[in-house]
């Protein structure tokens, strides 16, 4: 089955989607996300989106699941790259993306998960 | 040039024929990245609406003229139960079942005209026009 891989680098789960995303593999993602959590107890999960030309709605809530799971297993996520279009036609559909931190790059997100993580 | 398409919507992974076929038309209408990224997602959003609640249908689209304006609009059609209460299903945070109950109403918004069309005997279909501006 198509899986989006995830990187375990010191104390973060690193997700960089480079395929278009489709339903089942934003589930899967949540589904792996949630076991590598459990097992390599990371302290933070990083998801690049810059390779994404469009979000829909059903790819949001999945962000914001993924962010509501690592909260309760102890990790805090952050989503990153999001393309300026992307952000505008999300806010224009009424999608708020509620709870879920955000940051420009993969650098500043990494500042940031660091941040917060060691707070 | 191409300026028409149809695309069956029977399984999820149609739904990238969906955007591509969208993305294609709209690059060749000369569509700028934000308003392409905005059909995109209306059509996938729609298109979502066609396989779940629809129980499958299909796509048209088609490059539109009108005076001097250019445009795409998206037909989605399918044979599922239809929409009982169109007010309702229109209504931000309303869902049928999964997603963030943005699909149609969400899905509204990022286009020039939408409408809704009852078939008869069963099925609904609905009509997205996004117009290009000059």
């Amino acid at each position: 089955m198509e899986r989006i891989p995830i990187l375990h680098v010191g104390t973060l789960l690193l997700v960089t989607i480079q395929v278009d995303m489709h339903d089942r593999l934003a589930t899967n993602l949540q589904e792996d996300l949630t076991h590598r959590l459990s097992e390599t107890h990371a302290k933070g999960v990083l998801i690049d989106i810059s390779a994404l030309d469009i979000v829909d709605s059903y790819i949001a809530r999945i962000v914001g699941n993924i962010a509501q799971t690592s909260r309760i297993l102890d990790a805090h996520t952050v989503l990153v790259g999001m393309r300026p279009p992307v952000a505008m036609t999300l806010v224009e559909m009424g999608v708020t993306l509620e709870g879920v931190s955000t940051a420009l790059n993969i650098d500043k997100g990494m500042l940031l998960l660091n941040k917060i993580i060691n707070k | 040039m191409l300026n028409s398409e149809y695309v069956p919507i029977k399984m999820e992974e149609d739904l990238l024929l969906v955007r591509k076929c969208v993305r294609q038309l709209a690059s060749s209408v000369g569509f700028g990245v934000l308003d392409m990224t905005r059909l995109m997602t209306a059509a996938v959003e729609l298109g979502r609406n066609t396989l779940i609640h629809g129980k499958g249908g299909h796509m048209r689209a088609v490059i539109v003229v009108k005076d001097k304006a250019k445009g795409i609009r998206l037909d989605f059609e399918d044979a599922g139960p239809g929409i009982p209460d169109l007010d309702l299903a229109l209504t931000d945070g309303y869902t049928s079942k999964d997603g963030m109950g943005l699909g149609l109403s969400g899905a509204k918004r990022l286009v020039n005209e939408f409408t809704v069309i009852p078939v008869t005997p069963r099925g609904v279909r609905i009509i997205a026009i996004s117009w290009l501006d000059e």
